[in-house]
């Protein structure tokens, strides 16, 4: 039973995290149908940003919660600058060309911003400094750190300021409207490429967020951390349906919490025949048996036709 | 002095022409109707005007300047409106959301307020409706919709897309009952229409349209009773 409390846990908190990049990779599709594969690459990008500002800071005495922040704050522009600067480049001039030209093109931006980071950062792990101190609190027998319930408060306020934005203000509407009849929205006097632009900044400032927390929580990062992270967090969004914002948290939390109980208990269904080094690929089963049976997602709510 | 006036245009889907040479204009305060038939080409002469298709050649003028390379949503600013083909409502939307993109141009919150009060006075049906998603209204009820949301932007000029498509007569004549009194107001129409009587009897001014090209242009009563329409459009 402790174990179990302790994986949901941890599970918890890295579904947050899954759900935060999640909501970047639906919103994008939402609004053009393109999976951006580089997103990804723009957590990473966060992390790695943020990490540089925290070396230099924590040399100069400030306190730890003020060197995170500022590291943060430093990572959010920096992504949002790099998402624009993607779109912008990369995908508006592919905005009517054959669907397989701009996903091809996402493929490469992530190679592109991966080796980027290469040469600024190094091939290898970076070691994240942990400069908060952790404090451990226990509850029911399981363990839960203020870093987790930091990850965990942090990605549910960011949620729900997404959630305000898009359906209780102007640009939130402008954006479904947008997503919906492209054309029928510039003729209300919309100027799409703005709100597209918009778009791709929103989630960039919550993959930013994303890294500093995935960096923390692991400890680490390195240039190709936005991959596989990436990828989860893709599944986690067709999983609850991509292009719905609530399928997003929903499949990001699940994916989190599979991950997590699949890993705490694999050694057990498997009489040790698997270890824990399997951890990537739960995720992965849910996502293909949920597929099976609801081709559109958890929350989706048209069939899976768009490639 | 005219409102929007186009001057030979051209339009082409690839390398077909679908307007060949299409010159009409619309007076500030006029309601000018262009009929014909399925596939004439009205709808792609209006998408060109609102900015939604560049003109291949000729020249098109909006308030007395060439609107050659602007988006339809400077034109929008500009006081362009239109009710496209098909009304074109946001199905995933509500009602109110609708109405509030109609003013995305606008930043006056209170006479926006002021405004959405009349259009909910002018069609109660939104009013009963407001909060729920514009899909689920019934054709003639997503019509009004659309032109209530076009309405919002408060435009000089309105171009109107087949706004009788698909509705039962009695809807279609309370939409065009509305739509001249909007005209009454002030605001300048050009509406296209393939229900050639209703628009011929509610307009000033018509055009009509075949195969790409203005045949007949002339005072709207004495087009209705032109032989050659009465045949070609009226079913006598
Ligand atoms: N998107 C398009 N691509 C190619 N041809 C088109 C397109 N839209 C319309 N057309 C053609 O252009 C001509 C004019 O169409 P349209 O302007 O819609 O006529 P109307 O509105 O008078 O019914 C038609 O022959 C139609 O088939
Ligand atoms: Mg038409």
């Amino acid at each position: 039973m402790e174990i179990f409390l302790q994986q949901v846990i941890n599970g918890l908190t890295l579904g947050c995290v899954y759900a935060v990049v999640a909501l970047g990779y639906t919103m994008v599709y939402g609004i053009i149908q393109l999976i951006n594969f580089a997103h990804g690459e723009v957590v990473m990008i966060g992390a790695m940003v943020a990490f540089s500002v925290i070396g230099v800071l924590m040399k100069t005495g400030m306190p730890p919660l003020l060197v995170v922040a500022a590291g943060t704050v430093v990572a959010v522009p920096a992504c949002m600058a790099t998402a624009w600067l993607m779109e912008r480049v990369a995908y508006r001039p592919l905005r009517n060309a054959p669907r397989l030209a701009p996903l091809i093109t996402a493929i490469g931006i992530s190679i592109i911003l991966q080796h980027v980071a290469m040469m600024i950062w190094g091939r290898s792990p970076i070691a994240f400094p942990q400069i908060v101190k952790t404090h451990t609190f226990e509850i029911g027998g399981a363990l839960i750190t203020n870093v987790q319930i930091a990850i965990i408060v942090i990605s549910f306020t960011l949620m729900g300021a997404l959630m305000f934005l898009v359906y209780r203000t102007k640009l939130g509407v402008a954006m479904r409207a947008t997503s919906q009849r492209q054309d029928v929205a510039g003729l209300m006097g919309i100027d799409i490429n703005r709100v597209i632009s918009a778009t791709f900044v929103i989630g960039a400032a919550l993959a930013a967020v994303a890294g500093v927390m995935i960096g923390s929580y692991y400890g680490q990062t390195q240039y190709t951390m936005g991959e596989l992270l990436g990828l989860k967090a893709f599944c986690a969004a067709v999983l609850g349906g991509i292009g719905n914002l609530a399928g997003a948290v929903l499949g990001g939390v699940l994916m989190g919490l599979v991950e997590a109980l699949g890993t705490g208990y694999i050694g057990d269904l498997t009489n040790n025949w698997f270890g824990s080094n399997y951890r990537d690929v739960f995720a992965f089963i849910v996502l293909i048996l949920v597929l099976v049976f609801r081709p559109s997602g958890l929350l989706g709510e048209r069939v899976g036709d768009r490639a | 002095m005219n409102l929007l006036e186009l001057h030979a245009v051209e339009v082409r889907y690839g390398g077909i022409r679908a307007v060949k040479g299409v010159s009409l204009s619309v007076a500030e305060g006029e309601m000018v109707c262009l009929v014909g038939a399925n596939g004439a080409g009205k709808t792609t002469t209006l998408k060109a005007a609102a900015g939604l298709l560049p003109a291949a050649a000729g020249a098109i003028h909006y308030a007395g300047a060439p609107i050659a390379g602007m988006k339809s949503f400077e034109l929008v600013r500009r006081g362009m409106a239109l009710v496209p083909e098909g009304r074109g409502v946001f199905g995933q939307l509500t009602v109110a959301e609708n109405l509030a993109m109609g003013a995305y141009v606008r930043d006056d919150a209170a006479a926006i307020a002021a405004d959405r009060e009349r259009m909910l006075q002018l069609f109660p049906r939104l009013k009963e409706r407001y909060q729920q998603s514009a899909g689920t209204l019934s054709g003639g009820e997503q019509q009004m919709l659309a032109i209530a949301r076009a309405l919002m932007s408060r435009p000089r000029l309105l171009l109107l897309d087949e706004p009788s498509m698909g509705l039962a007569p009695l809807i279609v004549e309370r939409i065009f009952e509305i739509v001249a009194d909007i005209a009454r107001e002030g605001v300048t129409i050009l509406l296209v229409e393939q229900n050639a009587r209703l628009a011929l009897e509610t307009c000033q001014r018509a055009y009509v349209m075949e195969s790409g090209a203005i045949s007949l242009a002339g005072n709207a009563r004495e087009l209705l009773d032109n032989p050659q329409v009465r045949e070609a459009y009226l079913g006598e």
